[in-house]
Order: structure tokens, then C-alpha cells, then sequence
């Protein structure tokens, strides 16, 4: 058995229609059980009072919105390359999603920043390649509706994808050699011993997990979503020659 | 039951209901567009079945 027979829109479609009902219960159920246990049952950080609460909302959708770049540009790669329809129809399937979690990443950095920092914005390194890569993610999605060819689509938004790559490393590396910048270093990271306190930790791991989990359903939920579409594209053009 | 948010509760309840509010927008689009194609996509493939079935007895 190999990766690629999901590459066939017949094996995608059944592969996903039966893990679909799992990943999207057990998304749901991370979400909800991490978000009440980090709302209701952690308490104030001694410096940032109640604000930390935030960060089960913050921390997983900005790393998810950096990590739903990295895999577009997985299967923009892999159609560039290997010319699978599943894989750029994966990648236009999870740009949305990644552009919400981008939003949402500033929207509660900017409520963060306010009482933390004083400010709502600044342009600090890190925060202004996140904002590029949002202007990217809309460019991307915009591309993708403007061309009317859906393998020209592909090419040139596979090619806009690996510019934009640069920019969703920056988000994430920016603040290691930009000195400069008023954004804290990464809060957790699996090489340290400790990240930030055990109480906090713990419903941060299954917010991350729920966030993951439901990136993959709905990128999932999409792509076929997308399959069904070029299908159907397919058969009314058949139609209209008929 | 609530959490007592002291000076932040604005900051903190604002976060929640943008992001909640963001996460059910992209979830119910994603809901409402894989109806609408599957529903439209199962309409054509029976138009173009009863097509070719109707050649077929012709």
C-alpha cells in the first residue's frame, strides 16, 4: 500500500468518509473539554492576571495558521511535481481554513497586546510577517476564484504558495534573529524541559490538539467539498457538448 | 461558575466570543458549500443517468 493511491479521488472519497464522523467527534471534544478546562479551571497568571486565558485560543491558532502554510505548500509541491489533482484541491481546500485561524491568531493577539504591551499593534518583526501571511492567504484565495482553468489555477497558485512560504517561516522564526521585536519568544517547544507551568500546560496540549484535529476535518470536509465540485464541473461541461 | 476575569474580563470575553464566533462562520460555510455541491452534483448525475438510460431504450 502506498501514500499515493489517495492521490485517486475514489480512494480520497471513501478513505475520508469513513475517518471524517472520527476526527471532526474528536476535535469537537478536545476543543470543548480544552478550552473549559483552560477557561474555568486555571487560574490568573501572577503577572498577566487573567489575560492568560487567551493563550488556549492564541497559541494553537497562530501555530496552526503557520502550520496549515506549510502543508499547502506540501501539496502544492506534490501537484507541482506529480501533477495529483487531490493535492492542489487539498491545498485550495485548507486555505480558508488556515486564513481563519490567522485571524483569529490577531484578532486575540491585538486583545493581548493591549493591556500586556499597551498597544493594540506594533510593527514588530514577528506580528508583521503574520500579517503578510494573512494578505497572502487572501491572494491565495482570490487567485484560485479569478482563473477559470483549474490546472492554471493550480500551477499559479502553487508557485504564489512557495513565496508566501517564506513569510509563514518568518512568522514563526522571526523573533529568533530579529532582536528588535516586542514579541515574547515561542511559549512552548518539544526541546525544552519545561515550557510554561504544568497548570497551564496541560489544557494547552489538548486546545493544540483540538485545533489540529479540527483543521484535518474540516480540510478533509473541504477537499471533498472540492472533488464533488470538479465533478460536477465535469458533467455540466459534458452536458453543454452533448 | 464564572471565572472571576477582574479588570481583563473584556479583553478575555472578547477573545472567546471572536474566536468561537470565526470557528462556527468557517465550519458552517464549510457545512453549507458540501450540501449545496452534493445536492447540485447528485442532481446532474440522475439528469445525465436518465439521459443515457433514455438513449439506451431508444
Amino acid at each position: 500500500m502506498s501514500i499515493w493511491e489517495y492521490a485517486n479521488p475514489k480512494k480520497f472519497m471513501q478513505t475520508s468518509a469513513w475517518a471524517l464522523p472520527w476526527v471532526m467527534g474528536l476535535a469537537v471534544l478536545s476543543l470543548v473539554a480544552g478550552l473549559i478546562w483552560g477557561f474555568f479551571f486555571t487560574p490568573d497568571d501572577f503577572r498577566q492576571g487573567s489575560t492568560v486565558k487567551i493563550i488556549y485560543l492564541h497559541v494553537p491558532a497562530a501555530m496552526m495558521a503557520i502550520n496549515a502554510w506549510v502543508m499547502m505548500l506540501v501539496t502544492s509541491l506534490i501537484w507541482l511535481v506529480r501533477r495529483h489533482h487531490v493535492s492542489a484541491l487539498a491545498a485550495k481546500a485548507a486555505a480558508p481554513v488556515g486564513l481563519t485561524f490567522t485571524v483569529i491568531a490577531l484578532v486575540t493577539g491585538a486583545l493581548w497586546g493591549q493591556p500586556m504591551w499597551g498597544t493594540w499593534w506594533a510593527w514588530d518583526p514577528r506580528l508583521t510577517s503574520f500579517l503578510i501571511l494573512t494578505l497572502f492567504y487572501m491572494g491565495y484565495i482570490a487567485l484560485w476564484e479569478a482563473i477559470e482553468n483549474p490546472d492554471t489555477a493550480a500551477d499559479l497558485t502553487a508557485v504564489l504558495c512557495l513565496v508566501g512560504s517564506v513569510f509563514a517561516l518568518l512568522s514563526r522564526y522571526a523573533v529568533l534573529f530579529w532582536n528588535q521585536g516586542l514579541h515574547q519568544g515561542a511559549s512552548l517547544s518539544l526541546d525544552k524541559e519545561e515550557n510554561v507551568a504544568d497548570v497551564f500546560w496541560f489544557p494547552l496540549l489538548v486546545c493544540i490538539g483540538g485545533f489540529v484535529l479540527l483543521f484535518v476535518a474540516l480540510v478533509l470536509m473541504r477537499t471533498r467539498t472540492e472533488i464533488r465540485a470538479r465533478r460536477l464541473q465535469a458533467l455540466l461541461a459534458r452536458e453543454r457538448l452533448a | 461558575m464564572m471565572p472571576d476575569l477582574g479588570k481583563y474580563a473584556f479583553e478575555v470575553l472578547s477573545s472567546y466570543a471572536a474566536s468561537l464566533l470565526l470557528l462556527a462562520l468557517i465550519v458552517g460555510l464549510t457545512v453549507w458549500q458540501g450540501r449545496r455541491v452534493k445536492r447540485r452534483l447528485a442532481e446532474v448525475e440522475a439528469r445525465t443517468e436518465a439521459m443515457s438510460g433514455g438513449r439506451a431504450d431508444g
